[in-house]
């Protein structure tokens, strides 16, 4: 009991509390939801929805970023898997096969990321770099240049339906973080991850196999931006190579480091990381109800980087002692 | 042969094997004027990969470069345009603006001890979004002193025409290479990529150092503006997306080593031609599309980090060297 509090206390649903709070005030019809068509419509609905996939991204891009890696590539196989489901149910390919296909693909794409930096050893943020450059060229050549379209029931379901009511993106979202977080923190995977984190040598000396940990975080970072991918062409209805995912890297990176997951490798938080996905659409959706031209989107989203790294920063920590033991012990 | 002359061999050789091939295919792409095209093209790129090569050097990176050549681009077409500047005094706030934003960057990297990347992610974010809400359209610029620009060039036999911002991607070339390699700015660079543990205990004064680095790449990437803006007559918010990319790659195809401390200036050059000749063998092919330009760039990509990893475990035996 005692832990759930104190989790509800973290910064970040604090945080979250404040700018869904400065959203209300300036756009006081923000909390209504309404039940329509057997489905909730409604601002937070909406952001829930709009947020879900940075937030599937985030969940892989946690533990990459705790292996003190960094994957780059999540927005170009965003674009990749939705260019193969796209064409595949063109193809006439039933639904269920080009998911699976399109999902299968972004495992590869991962295991590829996984494969130069733990057996060639290549800083993953070059690493990853080759697959940014290469994906979307990749995507267009799949869809052969075009936008392709699709009416196919079941994509367009995964993109824009609803289940009990919520949108089936944030079900999706939210199921992930469950199975992710369960998987890593009822066994010792995500203490090995944490373990890799802090220092790669040692923790292959004390018999962790960090290069297999290493192809698991980089494949399930692959396997989210695949199903981020689905949902994005599900949603509009159609693969564009050239637009799906465009700099949404950046947004998963920010949302993990918004979540408390060190930069620095070592400590890392998949609830807490889909909670900076939600703050960081909560902003969006926020500028853009109080009729802010989006463009300050950018200009806020880097002043909150800013903020983040000066309290991140040890700077911060000399300059205020930090009190709570249990804080520092962590470190 | 000294050993740690090989990465700028092969970036050189595999250019040249390049070119031959696609000259053997396409003997029109053996002449002054594709040459002088090809430095005209890639102005902007190769400027922006001068200022990225102090970075990497230094062990660090610099995401936020396209984003400071959009926004310089926006400001000096709204400054021109908008506001009835003269042209020079338009360069000379923005650069001044890119020097104190790459300052602000280097400050923030040193002092807060984050990771570079983050940073001039919040850099890119910033500039960008600035670029944003000066204008969202693209502003033409027209003034007397573009169209002197644009007919400053130097005709040569074979129908050739070096421009003044390609003959200016030589010169800062030239100046690069000489800062990095007989300053005493450069060595310290080299020195805070190979180790800055070392290099702070050697008395190298790091703050100093990685806040020049910062600003280098700034002062340089809004150079590169004025570079595009010259060459497209026009600023628009969300022009060079992607050229951080094109940069880092020119950088490392050119044999810099991505952890720092080791690389050449006119490796870049030649990753920057490299790139270049990729993009001009697929406009003379017609038949390939543009896509495979990314392609074949992570691969490049893909190639010359491989190379270099194989070069290094090579020449170091036994250690890993990170």
């Amino acid at each position: 009991m005692r832990r759930v509090v104190s989790a509800l206390a973290s910064p970040q649903l604090l945080a979250l509390l404040g700018v869904l709070l400065i959203n209300w005030f300036l756009f006081p019809p923000f909390f209504r939801i309404t039940w329509q068509d057997g489905r909730l419509f409604g601002s937070l609905i909406d952001v829930l929805n709009r947020g879900a996939p940075v937030a599937i991204l985030a969940i892989g891009m946690a533990g990459v970023i705790a292996t003190k890696g960094v994957d780059l590539s999540v927005g170009a196989i965003m674009a990749v898997a939705g260019a193969v489901a796209a064409t595949m149910v063109v193809a006439g390919y039933p639904a269920p096969v080009a998911v699976v296909a399109a999902l299968a693909v972004g495992l590869v794409c991962g295991l590829w990321n996984g494969f130069l930096v733990a057996v060639l050893d290549i800083q993953p943020i070059i690493a990853t770099l080759v697959l940014m450059v290469a994906g979307r060229g990749i995507a267009q050549l799949i869809t052969e240049g075009f936008i392709v379209t699709f009416t196919d029931p079941l994509l367009i379901f995964i993109g824009t339906g609803s289940f009990l009511g919520l949108p089936m993106a944030a079900v999706i979202a939210l199921v992930l973080m469950i199975v992710v977080t369960l998987i890593i923190r009822r066994t010792a995977l995500g203490l090995f991850i944490e373990a890799v984190g802090v220092n790669r040598a040692a923790a292959s000396l004390a018999g962790i196999r960090s290069r297999m940990l290493l192809f698991l975080v980089y494949g399930l970072s692959g396997f989210c931006a695949a199903v981020a991918g689905i949902i994005v062409a599900g949603d509009i209805r159609g693969a564009d190579a050239n637009n799906a995912g465009l700099w949404l890297e950046l947004d998963a990176i920010l949302a993990v480091v918004i979540g408390g997951t060190s930069l620095l490798g070592g400590r890392f938080s998949v609830p807490l990381a889909v909670v900076g996905a939600i703050i960081i659409q909560a902003m969006n959706t926020g500028i853009l109800v109080s009729g802010f031209p989006p463009e300050f989107n950018l200009i806020v989203k880097a002043g909150l980087i800013f903020i983040v790294l000066v309290i991140q920063s040890p700077l911060a920590t000399r300059l205020v002692p930090v009190r709570l033991p249990k804080a520092e012990a962590r470190k | 042969m000294s050993r740690s002359l090989r990465p700028l061999v092969a970036t050189a050789v595999i250019f040249a094997i390049a070119y031959a091939l696609a000259v053997f295919q396409f003997p029109n792409m053996f002449s002054t004027r594709v040459l002088g095209n090809f430095l005209t093209d890639n102005a902007f790129l190769g400027i922006t990969a001068v200022g990225m090569t102090f970075v990497i050097l230094s062990g660090g990176i610099d995401l936020s470069v396209g984003a400071v050549i959009g926004f310089t681009g926006v400001l000096i077409a709204v400054l021109i345009s908008l506001a009835g500047w003269h042209p020079l005094a338009a360069f000379a706030l923005a650069l001044a603006i890119a020097a104190a934003f790459g300052g602000i960057m280097g400050l923030a990297i040193h002092y807060l001890q984050v990771p570079a990347f983050i940073v001039t992610l919040a850099g890119m974010f910033l500039a960008r979004g600035g670029a944003s809400v000066i204008t969202r359209d693209s502003i033409p610029v027209n003034h007397e002193f573009y169209t002197w620009i644009s007919e400053l060039t130097i005709r040569v036999p074979g129908g050739g025409r070096f421009s003044f911002i390609g003959l200016l991607m030589i010169a800062i070339f030239i100046i690069g290479a000489l800062v990095a390699h007989r300053t005493k700015f450069g060595s310290y660079v080299y020195a805070l990529g190979g180790n800055e543990t070392s290099a702070s205990l050697m008395g190298v004064p790091v703050a100093r150092t990685t806040v020049g680095v910062y600003m280098l790449s700034s002062v340089l990437a809004a150079l590169a503006g004025i570079v595009f803006s010259l060459y497209t007559s026009a600023g628009y918010p969300l022009a060079a997306v992607g050229v951080e990319l094109d940069a880092i790659s020119a950088v490392v195809i050119g044999g810099t080593l991505l952890t720092g401390g080791y690389g050449f200036v006119l490796g870049t050059f030649i990753g920057v031609m490299l790139l270049g000749l990729v993009q001009t063998y697929i406009i003379f092919d017609g038949t390939l599309s543009s896509w495979w330009t990314k392609i074949v760039i992570g691969g490049l990509l893909f190639l010359f980090i491989v190379l270099q990893r194989l070069i290094f475990a090579a020449s170091t035996p036994g250690e890993k060297s990170h």
